[in-house]
């Protein structure tokens, strides 16, 4: 048995496959199929501080390749979410990260601290919701504005604090380097491209919100791209996501400089595979030699 | 408990063009499966599994039906699937229709959204009336099996011609004025459902819809198949895959 554990800000993964926020439920929505403790992690759907509606449907549709979203936040709240799921989160699976979006600063220091007396593992701030009005990622898409949630957020809590980051902006390194001053412990990426689709028979978009944001793996390049620029661009660790569907996207996404993998659309398409990935991450281990994969961690060599 | 795996397709049938009848190989979903419940369909070379109704459940045989309709491309990959080849199933998911014990009871279906009312009939039998809106005499399935399971069957047709001229809600009112239903159970295009539904209110019988969206997980994660629904005079997105697809009537916002 191959040691696949990874270490993030010094939290312990026991591998390194989280599934991602907004397509896992709160670990509540897949025990009938298996044991939520087989994944390093999860990250819990993207909540606010007080519970939100979201969005008109319809909210998805298929893409070449990858689907849209536009779900916009739905959630019970950080309350409900620390009463209602985390108990059984942390009793059945590892490490526990809750994803937390708002409107304004106020909303993120708010549920920051309402998280921060909780025994969640990580907070992954979100500033990369294309879904929402008010929000999201419209932090997400400046340096000053991703720079000033963060710093308020690093100082509302002392759980380890992962940054969410947004595809859809000029240059990624430049926000990527404003968390990074401000105390951000990690970086996650990237969140969704905002895409839309249009029925040519109604002429009408086929979400109701019009957009939405683009997954699956037609993004899964642009991902890697991502991940790339930005490990050379900071020092903190980077989760990889956007994409991924098998264990060869992990190990690719880990070589431009991904320290660990989340994966969300594939596991609509089978819900197993985030557990193929696992074993597939592992078998490449053996099969290599590789006695811990932080040997393999940003190792892509450039031409 | 669900099941996600590959089962082979032991019978394939056309029913009317475009739509599709699939027998699965399949004992332990078909074990644990319900009426009105629904499998994820995996569309070869497609991201999303498509959402298709349970048509018919043999628990001796361990078998699951599924009759659907071509829609689009993905629909399409999973109709030129043929028998021996095994059709990739997340199922059962969701809740099926409540049908009460020894009662008379009403399903009302429109074009596809018959094939799920087909299992209430099989349960209620004689005790089952059912009725079904069809396009035209060319879109008719399923008719001679409400007929077989002894569930009096009246057609309805947009054109006339089969059954009665017109929509679903004329002889609906005719056996609700009766004053024996306990229940209704419907399944079909908005505006049909949204007929039903004041129809049965204006009978006071309870009324069961089933509902459709486009869909992402299939049990309960994504949040995208959301429709609005009122409880306790609080409106709020559920989920059509974990909270339904079978809504009690009076819950449901058809507007929202």
């Amino acid at each position: 048995m191959v040691d696949m554990s990874v270490r993030i800000a010094g939290v312990e993964f026991p591998n390194p496959v989280i599934a991602a926020s907004g397509t896992y439920g709160n670990g509540e929505c897949y025990t009938e199929l298996y044991p939520i403790s087989k994944l390093g992690g999860i990250s819990c759907k993207g909540m606010t501080i007080e519970p939100k509606l979201g969005n008109p449907p319809p909210r998805i549709a298929e893409t070449p390749s990858g689907i849209l979203n536009s779900v916009g936040l739905q959630n019970i709240g950080v309350h409900g979410f620390i009463e209602y799921y985390l108990p059984t989160l942390k009793e059945e699976g590892n490490v526990i990260i809750a994803n937390v979006a708002g409107a304004t600063i106020d909303d993120y220091i708010a549920a920051a601290e309402a998280l921060d007396a909780s025994n969640v593992d990580m907070i992954e701030l979100n500033i990369s919701c294309p879904n929402v009005k008010a929000g999201g990622a419209t932090w997400g898409v400046t340096p000053e504005g991703a720079a000033d949630v963060t710093k308020a957020v690093r100082r509302a809590t002392s759980k380890p604090l992962i940054v969410k980051l947004t595809p859809n902006v000029t240059d990624i390194t430049v926000i990527a380097k404003a968390v990074e001053a401000e105390g951000a412990d990690a970086l996650s990426m990237i969140n969704t491209l905002l895409g839309m689709r249009i029925d040519i028979r109604t002429r009408r978009p086929i979400l109701k919100n019009n957009t939405g944001g683009l997954s699956g793996p037609a993004v899964f390049p642009v991902a890697v791209r991502m991940v790339r620029q930005c490990y050379k661009a900071v020092n903190i660790p980077i989760i990889g996501m956007g994409g991924i569907s098998t264990w060869e996207d992990a190990i690719e996404i880990m070589l431009a400089g991904a320290c660990a993998v989340q994966m969300g659309t594939a596991i609509f398409t089978d819900p197993y595979s985030p557990l193929k990935v696992i074993d597939g991450i592992a078998d490449y281990m053996e099969q290599n030699g590789i006695k811990s994969l932080s040997e393999i961690v940003g190792q892509c060599q450039e031409w | 408990m669900y099941y996600c795996g590959k089962y082979p397709i032991i019978e394939k049938k056309t029913l009317a063009k475009g739509v599709y009848s699939y027998i699965i190989d399949a004992d332990e979903p078909a074990d644990e499966a319900q009426p009105g419940q629904f499998a994820m369909i995996s569309a070869p070379n497609y991201t999303l599994r498509r959402p298709i109704s349970i048509c018919g459940i043999d628990k001796e045989r361990g078998t699951l039906r599924f009759v659907f309709e071509v829609r689009g491309k993905g629909t399409e990959e999973i109709a030129s699937l043929t028998e021996g080849e095994s059709l990739d199933v997340l199922a059962p998911l969701g809740n099926g229709f409540r049908i009460p014990d020894g009662k008379k009871i009403v399903v009302v279906g429109g074009g596809i959204g018959v094939p799920p009312l087909l299992g209430i009939s099989r349960c209620s039998g004689e005790l089952c009336t059912a009725i079904l809106g069809f396009r035209d005499y060319s879109k008719i399935i399923l008719e001679d099996e409400f007929r077989e399971n002894g569930s009096e069957t009246i057609l309805c047709t947009d054109d006339g011609s089969v059954g009665q001229k017109g929509l679903v809600t004329f002889p609906l009112a005719e056996v609700l004025e009766k004053g024996e239903t306990a229940a209704v159970m419907a399944c079909g295009p908005t505006p049909m459902l949204k007929a039903v539904v004041k129809m049965c209110e204006l009978y006071k019988v309870p009324c069961q819809v089933s509902l459709e969206q486009r869909m992402g997980c299939g049990v309960g994660a994504c949040v995208t198949c959301s429709c609005l629904t009122v409880r306790n005079g609080k409106e709020f997105y559920s989920r059509v895959c974990k909270d339904g697809p079978v809504f009690n009537a009076e819950e449901v916002k058809f507007d929202g």
